[in-house]
């Protein structure tokens, strides 16, 4: 357990390291992004091991998730970073202070040439004394630092992501309904068992739909999960006690409860929560106001499936909104008419792993964006360089002024090369 | 809209959250969401500029007797061009971005569409108080926001103008100015907005961050920092002279974001550039600079007692080679120069933002990325040198908002002369 002083000590030294220039070299930039890869690559069964021991995530999801896309992030780094570094712009690093489990903002941060203080997650305690023994070994201990536990220095945690819906429109064709539902099965109980910024925190569909959805959606859940999730090990637990609690208290109230139509056991000793769906919990209950970050999926009903952009509306803005429907009126509504981090047609949580599209939130869930090149600029500050010669100048810039230099400079602000050139000729 | 009431309340932290209600309700209702909504308004931005510029250039005149050039050129032309680049360029702006996808999100189409952000908060400052109030207004109408503008009550004409003219030549249930200090300010930053852009000094841009976080609003922060000169050898000292000069004194009696804070160069081009600039000053202002009607007064009593303090410490009082001169009533202050000044003085460590130049010496000229690193990052910096490593050093080894090579100031209006 580092003390403050110690945490301070380190930190003067990485700002001069830094300022020593070393990190600003595209070869000091490969050689860390290739040290993760290698630490990727090396310690693959160390990292499903930890995630396993952690969150009880399985292996296939763990490197979906957690390792493949760390890879593609690193190999399309490495690809383009001299194109990224060179040109019309020159990128000035700082130092990045990261305080999450993905490697995603770090690739950005060194790719950006700057040093990094990694404080990852105290709540997956094997995933961070891994990144923190691995780290020191794969990359460069003078630039990359990561913190477990600091005494007296409060971490400030942001909680961002918000209730993000997935509205579901009536699909004609069956095929349609079936790919869409599967998609939202995933989307919720798939992504870390609804632990995921970006998971599906509940679902808006017409009335008359909500029969056919539920149906479906238990189908579906016992085809990805089995009859017993529990032993199916293809969903995640709950990360701790704390968040157990959590979600079993929004079960609690009568009325939420009542609302339940699938699932809703609870294992305390196991962490574990089954899939679980509930039709229309009252509005102001806590499961319906709070972001949810767990495998309960509300299923609120609707006259008309247009009404869910007032309802999406009336709460602060998503990180992300999913939209199923064919309807191009709806699509563009959609667009127009909400606000979030991203929208995304037809599919779940593919938005994420779009390099071209930049990955942050907007009003209540956030600011700022990564992801692909948006990391390179968000951790650099693009410098303007402008350049003059000695040669040649524009006399009527310099005071004294008159009225025949007033007469130049007005013309060239209005890019009135004929008046100027009447005017240098009186 | 009952503007002549609002003008007798006091604006309270009430009065400010019903005004955001009301205009969040506004922009809720899709009225800016229309290109012709947002053209309209820029269209008007511009005639008002165009109709009024007598106006403003006196406005301006009254608070900081800024030379008619100065405004007619700096502020209103600067801002025409912003406006005019805005309605030529908006509806590609507006139009979606496609982008790539590959495999890894299968088979799919992906574009990045631009939204407004909702209602944003511009807070300007008073030594370009036309053009930095209305530039970034221009900047949130284009994107499509609804937007409350408060103008900084030290340059109080160009505050009340402003105010008349948004009122008469822009949609007022969307756009909005409030007048005031300290106190409607604070009212202001208690409310929610969708983003707040400040410009102004450092102190009280963390005011407004710490306001800011507490609703998770982000922030844009145009703040200054000492804006330094490199001075290199074998260089035409004259040109460079004229330039320093124009950079400094030129801008707002160098009351300016990006003027010429302080030089760094080696003692023999230390004393050959002062007299180069002192002859430059001559040609400029004339003998008597004191009384010369091209420049621009200190703003006001507090920053003419903040700028004395800085000329009148005792380890630099000393110092002066050129100026020096004061004039309390008129609040002008002479174009100065100070050689030599230690580094632990207070005009060393503060933003001047004002007539005074302090000039630095270091043994090599390549110290002197060492002497601006050391202090905060600052918003531009300036080396004038014929070296070509020199330059590629300075790219290279300092961190500011931008860099200019062999001139000053121009980088920031480049995009207007566009030459």
């Amino acid at each position: 357990m580092e003390t403050l002083r110690e945490f301070e000590r380190d930190l003067g030294e990485m700002r001069e390291y830094y300022s020593q220039g070393k990190t600003k070299e595209a070869s000091w930039r490969k050689s860390q992004l290739k040290g993760l890869l290698t630490l990727l690559k090396e310690k693959e069964g160390d990292i499903l091991n930890a995630l396993m021991q952690d969150l009880g995530k399985h292996q296939v999801e763990t490197f979906r998730d957690e390792i493949g896309t760390s890879i593609k992030t690193l190999n399309l780094a490495l690809e383009s970073l001299r194109e990224w570094m060179s040109g019309r712009k020159a990128k000035l690093p700082q130092i990045a202070l990261l305080t999450r489990l993905s490697l995603e903002p770090m690739i950005g941060a060194l790719a950006a040439g700057n040093t990094v203080v990694l404080k990852p997650s105290e709540l997956a305690p094997a995933s961070a004394s891994l990144l923190a023994t691995a780290i020191s070994t794969y990359l460069d201990n003078k630039a990359v630092k990561v913190i477990q536990a600091v005494k007296h220095l409060t971490p400030v945690t942001l909680e961002l992501g918000g209730k993000c819906p997935a509205v579901l429109d009536s699909l004609s064709s069956s095929w349609d309904i079936k790919v869409a539902v599967k998609r939202i099965v995933y989307g919720k109980y798939g992504c870390c068992a609804g632990q995921a910024c970006i998971a599906i925190d509940y679902i808006l569909v017409e009335k008359k739909f909500t029969r056919t959805v539920v149906e479906l959606m238990k189908s579906m859940i016992k085809e990805m999960f089995g009859e017993n999730p529990k032993e199916s090990h293809s969903i995640a637990r709950i990360i701790n006690k704390q968040h157990l609690l959590r979600l079993k208290n929004l079960l609690k109230d009568p009325h939420v409860d009542a609302s339940t139509v699938y699932g809703g056991s609870v294992d305390e000793d196991n962490l574990f929560i089954e899939p679980t769906i509930l039709v229309d919990p009252p509005l102001q209950a806590e499961i319906m106001t709070d972001e949810i970050f767990g495998p309960l999926l509300p299923i609120i009903t609707l006259e008309k499936i247009e009404d869910s952009i007032q309802f999406i509306n009336s709460k602060p803005k998503a990180l992300a909104i999913y939209c199923f429907t064919k309807n191009k009126t709806l699509q563009r509504r959609m667009i127009s008419e909400t606000s979030s981090g991203s929208v995304t047609f037809n599919d779940t949580i593919i938005q994420y792993a779009a390099d071209t599209l930049p990955f942050g939130g907007v009003g209540g869930s956030g600011f700022g964006r990564y992801h692909g090149k948006f990391s390179f600029d968000t951790f650099s500050h693009e410098k303007a360089i402008a350049r003059r010669s000695f040669l040649t100048e524009f006399w009527f810039r310099f005071p004294p002024w008159n009225n025949h230099k007033f007469q130049l400079l007005a013309s060239s602000f209005n890019f009135d090369y004929l008046g100027l050139v009447l005017v240098i000729l009186a | 809209m009952g503007s002549v009431e609002k003008e007798t309340k006091v604006f309270d932290s009430e009065a400010a959250s019903s005004m955001v209600k009301e205009l969040r309700d506004e922009f809720m209702s899709g009225k800016t969401r229309s290109y012709e909504w947002r053209v309209t308004q820029l269209k008007n931005i511009l005639k008002m500029s165009e109709d009024r510029e007598q106006d403003i250039v006196k406005a301006l005149h009254s608070d900081l007797a800024k030379p008619e050039f100065e405004s007619s050129i700096y502020e209103i032309s600067m801002l025409k061009n912003a406006c005019t680049l805005a309605i030529k360029k908006l509806k590609q702006w507006m139009k979606p971005e496609k982008v790539k996808t590959s495999l890894t999100s299968f088979p799919s189409s992906a574009e990045i569409v631009s939204e407004p952000l909702g209602v944003v908060l511009v807070i300007s400052p008073w030594n370009y108080p036309f053009l930095l109030s209305i530039d970034p207004v221009v900047g949130a109408i284009a994107s499509g926001n609804a937007v409350v503008l408060k103008p900084s009550e030290i340059a109080s004409a160009t505050s009340s103008l402003l105010a008349k003219l948004v009122r008469e030549y822009l949609d007022n249930s969307l756009i909005r100015v409030v007048e005031g200090a300290a106190a409607e300010t604070s009212a202001l930053l208690e409310q929610k907005w969708d983003k707040i852009c400040y410009t102004g000094n450092g102190r009280v841009g963390r005011i407004v961050m710490a306001a800011a976080a507490k609703h998770l609003t982000p922030v844009l922060l145009e703040l200054g920092g000492k804006c330094p000169a490199v001075v290199d050898s074998s260089i035409n000292l004259k040109v460079a002279a004229r330039r320093i000069v124009a950079g400094k004194w030129g801008c707002n009696s160098g009351q300016t974001c990006v003027a010429v804070d302080y030089i760094l160069a080696t003692k023999d081009v230390a004393l050959k550039l002062v007299d180069a600039l002192k002859h430059e000053l001559e040609g400029f202002y004339g003998k008597n600079q004191l009384e010369s009607k091209d420049l621009s007064r200190i703003v006001n009593s507090n920053h003419f007692a903040r700028l004395t303090k800085l000329l009148d410490e005792d380890k630099v009082s000393g110092k002066i080679v050129h100026g020096g001169e004061r004039d309390k009533a008129n609040l002008k202050i002479a174009p100065t120069i100070l050689l030599d000044v230690p580094q632990d003085s207070l005009i060393m460590n503060e933003e001047i933002f004002g007539p005074l130049l302090p000039i630095f010496t270091v043994e090599k000229v390549e110290n002197s990325f060492d002497v601006i690193n050391s202090g905060t990052k600052p918003l531009a910096a300036y080396l004038f040198t014929d070296n070509k490593k020199l330059k590629e050093q300075f790219v290279m080894a300092v961190s500011a908002g931008g860099l200019l090579i062999n001139d000053t100031v121009m980088h920031v209006i480049l995009l207007s002369f566009n030459f």
